[in-house]
């Protein structure tokens, strides 16, 4: 699939806003201002940018608890987010759910999930209701190498299977479910699992965002043309810890630096499109800018806004009750 | 007006919402039955028989059999249902809700307070429960105090088969999710039962008699046995109120309240273990707003604390009775009258 | 009179298989007029008072308050005072024996159930009863009852008349769907019930709305009504209980709307059993009722007055026609039927409310 200009600078934009975004989560949270638990997507960018790209509001998406990312890359507003995050009344969930459970299911966003493996069974639903109504939409579970391991990933992707659903299940295996490494955890290769449900499987590498967008799209048209299922497993970087405050101690001294060095896909998308003269870094500098301001903004609005009345407490249990 | 069964009353409320919303599909194991097999389509109807014949009504796109795999399509029905459908997923046996609590109690109970308020998911999880059957401990617990200790669920437990009609019309109808309970002993009860859609709304419960001595909450199957014991206890002269909640959540409270406060005296029957079951609940709830009404103590009349056994001289023993309400009715009858503070 | 008449339990609705003596009024050995309310006969669905059908001395009382027995068994006897005690024992012998050898051979026939017949209205629900040749009487019912509101009554002519009783379209078992919520509209709703019966006319008897509906009809298809029986009628003044339409209205549960349904009875006592109140509530249940309920509430009653007026019907003296009231009626006042024709044969009960269908059902019955 072709991309323009407005589309690279679409990408950009939202992969730089996410960056932004987390970076300053990152800081905010250190600093107290951020209650709860915080997972940060930063340096998975180019995975829900590349696919979401593909989508429009009546395409539907679940995540994960590590969220935000693929909650900007679904339109979610960034100012109700951030608000969502300190807690606040005018959050995009009025400060009920929190960095785990931001949704906006206007934009198709059905949550991210604290529950790791949450995504997939929630995804064949949404695959059925368009499948059932005929919208020509497609609906797309995120999980990581940890959710990958769970009964829910392997139901769901039986079920989509059988039911011949139009669904897309994206592994964002960044190296760790937690502490632990996806080396030592997910036996096998998960695109060899796909092939045992019956479905494509496709390995992409996380840091190019154009192999991820193009793999996308092929699984994507395969859902809407109502060929079933496809399995995208998406090979990324985990640039902070597993839960902001984690030590890392885990990890090898200087792992962090040489990822960030040499396998950002940000800076990688920078040069592949500066490099071959599709944009100048003018323009991408002039986003950076926009998306730091937003950010910015965003902050310090959220830290001015109000917190939720105590009457909060009761309400948006049921529908009635 | 004619007879139906609780089969074919819970079968007649899924036909006539499909009829009326053609966003209502079905799921679930075996719920047509035989799909991919070379015998017969809609085998089985559902493993005892309720759905049988929508298959043949609606076809494979709204009546849908799955893999064993309650997670994925309880799963699937909550995000069906928060994306614009209204599900009614068969959980066979609420036995099995320990392979799939995850997707109803911190999903589907969870996206419209999470969401802030954005999200609703109406979906109903019909589901039989109770003993009786010989089905031995894991197909015959009455797990809906579980279910009803989770905000942002309902349960509904009707008692009859009119009650089962109206109050699955309305469960489908209904915004939330609802888990609706089934006892598996009953679906040859028979009841008159009209043929034109009704609904029962949730959270008023049913006076089945209004007498002044004794005030008897039952639930579910229980209320059948309530019904008899008060009919001997009529014979003896004490006088019973016979109360059905019909959902445990939202729960009557007021009413149960009201009718306490006529009676002074209540028993509560409950076919769930005994242990942080409705009949705890309600008895708690009395003994704390209700205290200065009662002139006796609450008693409940329960399973003991063990799981349901197989042998059906076992069995028996562990499902309340009318007996043993009628018995627990006698007690609170005879016990000395408070003396005021 | 024969010196011993029997006391039996009646038949109270066509499906009464039992019925249970809720209380005596009188003693063995008190002396009773013909009419008099002897003891209170309780059903699921319904209290009402037993009248002596005869006078005499109460001289034994067989079943006890409480007690439950059969349609038709002995509950008491009465007898000349001066008759031995050993002739009133020997009566009850051999009523006693009789009765059940009667039981014994006769297995009890199937009440009569209703049915929904097709119109071009949509489903109509009837309930017949009583010889196909016999003359025709159609009973209408009140706003928000149904075909049972003559439980009473309808036994005790489906002996000698052709009886059918009809639910209105948004009531009971009938469509929910309104031909239109006023009189005239509902009428046609009858009419249609009546042809796919086959029955062109009938001596009309209507109750509150269902004797507006009557005189509707008899105003619109005047060779349908042969005779009118007009029972605490809407449509013959203003006023009307607008607290009982609202009450009625928004009851949900059992005690409340039995509340509003005492209203209908001259006694505070409300004598609606639980199964008359249960099958209230689940009419309104049904998809549609309550809608339709309301739109009749709307066009007929709206702000507690009553929107129309059929006393023009009553001016043919060619049809015979009868009003009938209960003196302490609190839905509609009997002062209405004043200034009515001369032909009309006015009747006012003074120990009757809004129902005197179900709270006089004998005098009803012989007027008609």
């Amino acid at each position: 699939m072709q991309l323009n200009r407005d589309d690279l600078l679409r990408a950009w934009r939202e992969m730089r806003t996410i960056r932004a975004f987390e970076e300053r989560v990152h800081t905010e949270f250190a600093a107290g201002g951020i209650p709860g638990f915080v997972h940060l997507y930063a340096g998975e960018e180019a995975s829900a940018v590349g696919v979401c790209m593909h989508l429009s509001d009546r395409d539907v998406i679940a995540s994960t608890h590590r969220g935000h990312g693929h909650c900007i890359a679904k339109g979610c507003d960034v100012k109700a987010m951030m608000q969502e995050i300190f807690g606040r009344a005018g959050g995009l969930c009025a400060g009920k759910g929190g960095s785990m459970h931001i949704a906006d299911i206007s934009r198709g966003m059905l949550g991210a999930n604290g529950i790791v493996g949450g995504a997939p069974p929630l995804v064949c639903g949404a695959a059925l209701t368009a499948k059932v109504r005929g919208t020509g939409g497609v609906a797309i579970a995120f999980c990581g190498d940890g959710g990958a391991n769970q009964g829910t990933t392997a139901e769901g992707m039986n079920l989509a299977s059988v039911w011949k659903l139009p669904a897309l299940f994206v592994i964002e295996d960044n190296g760790y479910a937690e502490s632990t490494a996806s080396a030592w955890s997910l036996a096998g290769d998960p695109v060899k699992r796909a092939e045992g449900y019956g479905m494509p499987g496709t390995r992409v590498d996380g840091r190019d965002f154009f192999a991820v967008h193009e793999a996308a799209g092929e699984a994507i048209e395969r859902a809407r043309k109502g060929e079933g299922p496809s399995l995208l497993h998406v090979k990324l970087e985990r640039f902070f810890g597993h839960f902001e405050g984690d030590a890392m101690t885990y990890r090898a001294a200087d792992e962090v630096a040489r990822l960030r060095a040499e396998r950002d896909c940000l800076a990688s998308f920078r040069r592949r499109v500066t490099e071959a003269g599709l944009l100048d870094g003018a323009a991408l500098d002039a986003i950076d800018r926009e998306a730091a301001a937003l950010i910015e903004e965003a902050v310090s609005e959220a830290k001015a806004a109000a917190f939720p009345r105590p009457a909060e407490l009761l309400t948006d249990v049921y529908v009635s009750y | 007006m004619p007879k139906k069964s609780f089969r074919q009353a819970v079968n007649e409320a899924l036909r006539q919402e499909m009829e009326r919303d053609p966003s209502v599909v079905v799921m679930g194991e075996d719920i047509a039955g035989g799909m991919g097999a070379p015998g017969e389509d809609d085998a089985w109807g559902g493993p005892l028989g309720v759905t049988k014949g929508l298959l043949a009504r609606f076809g494979r796109g709204r009546v849908l059999d799955t893999p064993i795999s309650e997670s994925a399509f309880i799963g699937a029905a909550a995000g069906a249902a928060a994306t614009g459908l209204r599900p009614v997923a068969d959980l066979m046996f609420v036995d099995f809700m320990g392979v799939c609590f995850d997707q109803i109690f911190n999903q589907a109970a969870k996206f419209r307070y999470m969401f802030g308020g954005k999200a609703k998911t109406p979906m109903v999880i019909r589901t039989m429960y109770g003993a009786g059957f010989r089905a031995a401990s894991q197909h015959s617990q009455c797990l809906y105090p579980v279910f009803t200790h989770i905000p942002g669920l309902k349960v509904a437990i009707p008692s009859s088969p009119y009650e089962a009609k109206g109050l699955m019309i309305q469960a489908i109808r209904d915004d939330d999710p609802v888990i609706f309970f089934e006892h598996k002993a009953m679906y040859d009860d028979e009841d008159e039962v009209p043929d034109e859609a009704y609904t029962i709304p949730f959270g008023e419960a049913n006076f089945l008699r209004e007498g002044e001595d004794v005030t008897i909450v039952a639930i579910g199957r229980m209320v059948k046995f309530a019904r008899e014991a008060a009919d001997q206890l009529a014979r003896e002269k004490i006088d019973c109120t016979v109360l059905d909640p019909r959902t445990t959540s939202p729960l009557d409270i007021g009413s149960i309240l009201e009718s306490v406060r006529e009676t002074g005296r209540l028993v509560v029957v409950d076919e769930a273990n005994p242990r942080c079951n409705m009949a705890t609940d309600i008895s708690a709830q009395v003994a704390e707003q209700a205290f200065d009404a009662l002139k006796a103590p609450i008693r409940m009349v329960s399973p003991p604390h063990v799981p349901v056994p197989f042998s059906p001289a076992l069995e028996d023993e562990f499902i309340p009775s009318a007996e043993k309400i009628g018995a627990a009715v006698r007690s609170v009858m005879a016990a000395p009258a408070r003396r005021a503070a | 009179m024969p010196d011993i008449a029997p006391l039996t339990m009646p038949k109270l609705g066509l499906s009464m298989t039992e019925g249970q003596v809720a209380a005596w009024h009188k003693a063995d050995g008190d002396k009773i007029a013909a009419g008099e309310e002897i003891a209170d006969i309780e059903t699921p669905k319904i209290t009402t008072a037993l009248e002596s059908p005869a006078a005499g001395t109460l001289r034994r009382r067989l079943v006890g308050p409480g007690e439950t027995v059969p349609v038709g068994a002995l509950i008491g006897v009465l007898a000349d005072p001066l008759t031995p005690d050993a002739e009133v024992e020997a009566f009850v012998e051999e009523w006693r024996a009789r009765f059940a050898a009667e039981k014994a051979a006769e297995p009890e026939a199937a009440p009569p159930q209703p049915e929904r017949v097709a119109t071009p209205l949509g489903p109509i629900q009837v309930l017949e009863a009583g010889p196909a040749a016999a003359p025709p009487v159609v009973l209408i019912h009140g706003f928000g009852s149904d075909y049972q509101s003559f439980l009473l009554l309808q036994p005790l002519l489906a002996g000698r008349l052709r009886t059918l009783a009809v639910d209105l379209p948004g009531h009971g078992g009938s469509t929910k769907e309104l031909p239109g919520a006023d009189p005239a509209s509902l009428a046609r709703a009858v009419a249609a019930a009546m042809s796919a019966r086959g029955i062109q006319a009938a001596h009309l008897v209507g109750h509150s709305l269902g004797a507006a509906v009557a005189l509707a009809l008899a105003e619109q298809e005047p060779a349908r009504a042969l005779a009118l029986t007009l029972v605490s009628p809407a449509g013959l003044g203003p006023e009307i209980n607008g607290a009982f339409i609202a009450g009625f209205l928004a009851a949900r549960r059992p005690r409340a709307l039995a509340g509003v349904l005492a209203m209908l009875f001259a006694d505070e006592q409300a004598p609606v059993g639980h199964e008359m109140v249960e099958a209230v509530l689940r009419a309104k249940r049904l998809d549609g009722a309550e809608a339709a309920l309301s739109a009749i509430a709307a066009a007929n009653f709206p702000e507690g007055r009553q929107a129309h007026s059929l006393r023009r019907v009553l001016a043919d003296p060619a049809r015979p026609a009868n009003v009938v009231w209960g003196r302490h009626d609190r839905i509609i006042p009997a002062s209405q039927a004043a200034g009515l024709p001369p032909h009309v044969k006015v009747t006012i009960y003074e120990d009757a409310g809004h129902v005197a269908h179900m709270e006089k059902p004998d005098h009803l019955a012989r007027l008609i």
